[in-house]
């Protein structure tokens, strides 16, 4: 079979070719790797803030501990954890599959808080 | 050293000697079980008796944070070294130390050594016990336990007998659950049940360990989850002392034969219980902090006899 035996396939290829390219390439890019979603934090005296943050899939959620006491952000069921954060240093993940990731503080696990990623 | 308290210093003289410098120092008694607070003097009258036990001086030294450089205290190295100091200065040597925990700040190799040469040369055995300042490196205390841990079990329990005292150090700061306060954890309190089985009830217990082991405020973390099931264990002893560090502030509670004792720091005060939105370093005048760190003597007797404690503050 001829690369162009479908007339349909071929007049449909051609459209494609002579429609303004560049552009239509630029939006399909954007569309595979959407801008990057960040979120926030803070992590202060001795509490998470929001306590519980909503965010879409692929967003990177940074915690930053402004307390003069360390802190840990790590995952109930361990998946994702930081070292200790010290004042002012600042830990990120990524979360990329919807559900509840609920976390707390190593060093100090009254302080509680909860991740929901799910698809705007 | 026993043997001088014994025979060439009388109670009375010590006790005039610790308060020398205690100050205005509260003195915390037990007897049968039942802890008071008395006036000094109704203790030096107190006669003095001899049993199986010898008495004995030991010393509690607390949350020395080594590496906190924060505004609530920008020098706790020095005032570490100040601690290390008054001990050495005391008229009389402690037979043995604890360490309550929160040696370093951030539990760096760095730190744990600072801290090691700083309370070297105390002139008396130190027993540690970790508290969560001590577990925070990646290794989840690897770096304590590679100091401390030899001839401990688990995360750094254990215990040990001094001149008829059974003292055991507790670790309730590893593997802490979310929700929670402090935990032993299963394995902790099994060993504490197999180490206590073989202790006669007229045995005085000491039990040290970082965060306190009753609830002093559910809010700010600052209790033990499953402390009950080890103060069960504990409650056929006529003479129970519990130690802790943790709040950096002196707090006591009595529980039946069990005397509770939270321990000033060396390093910076905390707000009491409630007092401030949250716990934590607590920024006071400059000229007020001596008064809010301090080391802590206990003066050991006699079996159900007072343990005299007495807590020294930097003012």
């Amino acid at each position: 079979m001829s690369r162009f035996s479908n007339p349909v396939r071929y007049v449909a290829l051609l459209l494609t070719l002579a429609v303004p390219g560049i552009g239509l390439f630029a939006e399909r890019a954007a569309m595979a790797a959407p801008a990057a979603k960040t979120q926030t934090v803070s992590i202060k005296m001795f509490a998470f803030t929001p306590q519980v943050l909503t965010v879409t899939p692929g967003t990177t959620v940074t915690w930053t501990n402004s307390d003069e006491d360390p802190h840990t952000v790590t995952a109930n069921d361990k998946s994702f954890h930081s070292a200790a954060l010290d004042t002012d240093d600042k830990f990120s993940f990524t979360f990329t599959k919807p559900g509840d990731y609920a976390y707390f503080c190593s060093l100090h696990p009254h302080m509680t808080g909860k991740i929901v990623v799910k698809a705007g | 050293m026993t043997e001088d308290l014994r025979e060439g210093m009388s109670r009375r003289s010590l006790l005039t000697h610790c308060a020398g410098w205690a100050g205005a120092g509260a003195l915390y008694t037990m007897t049968g079980g039942i802890a008071s607070s008395i006036s000094l003097d109704a203790a030096l009258a107190a006669p003095p008796r001899y049993g199986k036990t010898k008495p004995f001086t030991f010393l509690q030294i607390s949350d020395t944070h080594i590496g906190f450089d924060k505004p609530a205290n920008p020098n706790a190295r020095g005032t570490a070294i100040e601690a290390v100091e008054k001990i050495k200065a005391l008229p009389f040597k402690p037979d043995l130390i604890i360490h309550t925990g929160d040696i370093t700040h951030l539990s760096t190799d760095a730190q744990f050594d600072d801290a090691a040469q700083i309370l070297s040369g105390l002139g008396a055995p130190v027993f540690y016990v970790p508290g969560e300042h001590d577990f925070l490196d990646e290794g989840q205390g690897k770096a304590f336990l590679s100091r401390y841990g030899k001839g401990t079990l688990g995360t750094g329990w254990h215990s040990f007998d001094h001149n008829g005292v059974h003292f055991i150090a507790l670790n309730n700061v590893a593997n802490l659950k979310p929700g929670g306060m402090a935990h032993l954890g299963d394995d902790q309190l099994a060993w504490l049940k197999a180490d206590l089985a073989s202790q006669s009830s007229s045995t005085p217990i000491v039990v040290f360990g970082h965060i306190p082991l009753w609830t002093v405020y559910e809010a700010w973390g600052w209790g033990t989850d499953d402390s009950a099931q080890a103060l069960a264990l504990l409650e056929r002893f006529g003479s129970v002392t519990v130690l802790n560090g943790h709040i950096h502030q002196i707090i006591q509670k009595v529980e039946g034969n069990i005397t509770f004792h939270s321990a000033r720091s060396t390093a910076y005060p905390q707000p009491a219980p409630g007092a401030a939105p949250s716990p934590g370093p607590l920024k006071v005048p400059t000229e007020q902090l001596p008064s809010m760190l301090g080391i802590r003597t206990a003066r050991f007797v006699r079996g159900n006899e007072p343990i005299a404690l007495i807590d020294q503050s930097f003012a």
